[in-house]
């Protein structure tokens, strides 16, 4: 296990450093370039010579993206190029608790609402109940999160005054005031997760539930309970935990497009102002760390695998 | 002792608002510590009738007539929660699958232990005592380690042995053994069968053996039952029916078997054609498209049988010649028609 953990991490950070090189040489292909996007028509040539030396942008590319790289493994992924030139770390630390905070309270109410939603469904399948959920869930999917999110805030923000409508406040400034910016964009993110973590759940389960071993725990007599938690429920999560790993990355680009319509100046924010200032080092920066959650959380389903699957565990 | 009695059980098939009826009339009995064959082709209602024994028929499967008395109690009036509580210290089951019949993501020690935490009120360390003992029963050696292990570190036959293990560990009165070895390769079938038969025997555990192949029962059950098309064909004592199958049915069945003692050159004889459909409504003997001795009354009227005689048959033209089994045909009876090599 453990050398299979060091060789997947291995792995991990070369999937990282491979996209780390594509957004680098992508984003030099991008028409436009910052200096142009800084001075816009207002300097000559002159300038131009003076900024790109200043920038290092005057030297071939090959030798900037080995500056970057070599820099990136002391921890040091660069300033933007912008006012009052922030290193990007900083920039994507005081960016990054408000997307994780927004992703983890989504990824929760995803798998609060999921997998009951998906668990009842199955153990009534083909009633009234099951289709309400499936409705339910056909509703979660087809609605854009970022339309959704501003129902919410029409509802809940501007009408019913519940809730505040924009806005990030941290953790420090109390639990509630953190949760209570948090609560509507999480709706808006989470539903459609919910939605198909339910969908998956319900048709795995009922394939289980037709499992000859399902019979066979039947055969000993056991309560109901424990025939769905014990036997049951392991064996339908499997597929499950795949659908959940992608949807735990993808919560991520889905708080990107959310942030926005709420305002929470997160790693949205962040990567979308850098590329439309093609401020290199903030999107390069920004990109790599999206990556990384794609990498690990996809490293962290194959770990669970390992724990609820005995066939796959790794010797 | 009666343990279980069936008693024209009749198991109908919803389908929408359509109703087939795929076991009728079926009857037979057990007596405590006996062991009883169900044979019949895939179909004739044997897994059925065991199923409904364990209350645990699919949903759209409903027992529509007659009873399952089982100690004297009628099982199909139960409440689910008294079947469970039948379901492991009285009535096991042994199904046909041992590849897919274990839950693959708990331990061997989980599945075998569970059913005697539940039932018996053994403590972790109680059941797990047992579950070592059990697995040594069966045969499986370095039962320590084992019970750790996944099924997927199990062969075919060993996971039957669980599977065997798991029936007993309750102290069952009853075992119901659906095709235990169908599954299995050919040199452990005999194994897993005499392993099976004799832990019954030893431990005074009645056994209901459902099977396809006449052959293999022949030495562990004193009574036969043949079943074809959802109803009891033929019963009897198992040296009686082996020696004079009075049911064509029954004694094409015989005649199919391949023999050590078959002389050489004699043909295997098939059953012609196929079992009828259960969906189509037919009239008479359900066998009778298939019966070369199948005569008008057998069109139209259906044989009925005499659960209570030693040697029950449900036929209206019954062979009463005894079967030469070296030539797979009746000693004296040459009006098959089948030609007979030299």
């Amino acid at each position: 296990m453990g050398i299979y953990l060091i060789r997947r991490l291995f792995g991990a950070v070369l999937v990282m450093l491979a996209v780390a090189t594509l957004v680098f040489f992508m984003l030099r292909i991008v028409p436009g370039d910052p200096i142009a996007a800084m001075l816009a028509d207002a300097g000559g040539p002159e300038e131009v010579a003076i900024l790109k030396q200043k920038m290092g942008l005057d030297q071939p590319l090959v030798v900037q993206y080995f500056k970057w790289i070599s820099n990136m493994f002391q921890g040091d992924l660069g300033s933007s190029i912008y006012g009052s030139r922030q290193p990007v770390t900083q920039i994507l630390l005081e960016a990054l608790p408000r997307t994780m905070s927004l992703a983890f309270i989504s990824f929760v109410i995803a798998l609060v609402i999921g997998i009951p939603a998906g668990i009842i469904s199955a153990m009534r399948r083909n009633t009234p109940t099951d289709t309400a959920v499936s409705m339910f869930a056909f509703l979660g999917l087809s609605m854009p999160d970022f339309w959704l999110g501003i129902l919410l805030i029409i509802v809940f923000a501007a009408n019913l005054q519940w809730l505040p409508a924009i806005g990030y406040v941290p953790m420090s400034e109390g639990l509630w005031a953190w949760f209570s910016h948090l609560i509507l964009p999480s709706i808006a993110v989470g539903t459609a997760f919910s939605a198909i973590i339910a969908r998956m759940i319900r048709s795995s389960l009922l394939e289980v539930l037709r499992a000859d071993y399902m019979r066979t725990a039947a055969s000993k007599g056991l309560p109901v309970k424990a025939l769905m938690l014990n036997h049951a429920f392991p064996n339908a999560m499997i597929p499950v935990i795949t659908v959940i790993g992608i949807a735990f990355a993808l919560l991520i680009s889905g708080a990107v497009v959310v942030e926005n319509v709420f305002a929470i100046k997160g790693l949205g924010r962040v990567l979308i102002n850098g590329i439309l200032n093609r401020d290199y080092p903030v999107v390069q920066g920004a990109v790599l760390v999206v990556s990384a959650f794609f990498v690990f959380s996809n490293l962290l389903v194959d770990v669970l695998y390992g724990v609820i699957d005995p066939r796959i565990r790794l010797s | 002792m009666t343990l279980l009695q069936i008693e024209n059980l009749a198991i109908d098939l919803t389908r929408g608002a359509q109703t087939h009826r795929l076991v009728s009339d079926a009857s037979w009995q057990l007596d405590a510590g006996q062991t009883l064959a169900v044979v019949g082709e895939s179909g004739s209602g044997k897994s059925l009738t065991a199923l409904a024994v364990m209350g645990l028929l699919a949903d759209e499967l409903t027992p529509a007539a007659g009873h399952i008395l089982f100690d004297g109690k009628d099982l199909l009036t139960a409440t689910d929660d008294e079947l469970r509580q039948l379901r492991g210290p009285q009535i096991a089951m042994v199904f046909q699958e041992p590849m897919t019949s274990l839950n693959p993501v708990k331990t061997i020690g989980y599945q075998l232990t569970e059913g005697m935490r539940h039932h018996l009120g053994f403590s972790a360390k109680q059941a797990k005592a047992r579950a070592l003992d059990l697995l040594e029963q069966v045969g499986i050696s370095d039962a320590k380690r084992r019970l750790k292990q996944y099924p997927h570190h199990f062969s075919g036959g060993m996971r039957q042995r669980v599977m065997i293990a798991i029936a007993l560990a309750c102290k069952p009165r009853l075992i119901l053994a659906d095709e235990p070895t169908t599954a299995l390769d050919v040199t452990i079938q005999a194994q897993i069968l005499s392993l099976l038969s004799r832990l019954c025997s030893e431990q005074g555990v009645g056994l209901v053996l459902i099977t396809h192949n006449l052959g293999i029962v022949a030495r562990h059950a004193r009574r036969v039952v043949v079943m074809y098309a959802g109803s009891v064909v033929e019963a009897a004592d198992a040296r009686q029916l082996y020696r004079a199958p009075k049911h064509p049915y029954t004694h094409g069945l015989l005649s199919s078997v391949p023999r050590m003692d078959t002389r050489k050159g004699s043909k295997l004889l098939p059953i012609q054609g196929a079992p009828p459909d259960p969906f189509d409504v037919l009239r008479g003997c359900r066998f009778n498209p298939r019966c070369q001795h199948a005569t008008d009354k057998c069109l139209t009227d259906k044989p009925l049988i005499d659960h209570m005689a030693v040697h029950a048959v449900a036929c209206w033209n019954q062979l009463d010649t005894p079967l030469d089994h070296t030539l797979n045909r009746p000693i004296s009876n040459n009006a098959s028609g089948e030609t007979r090599n030299p």
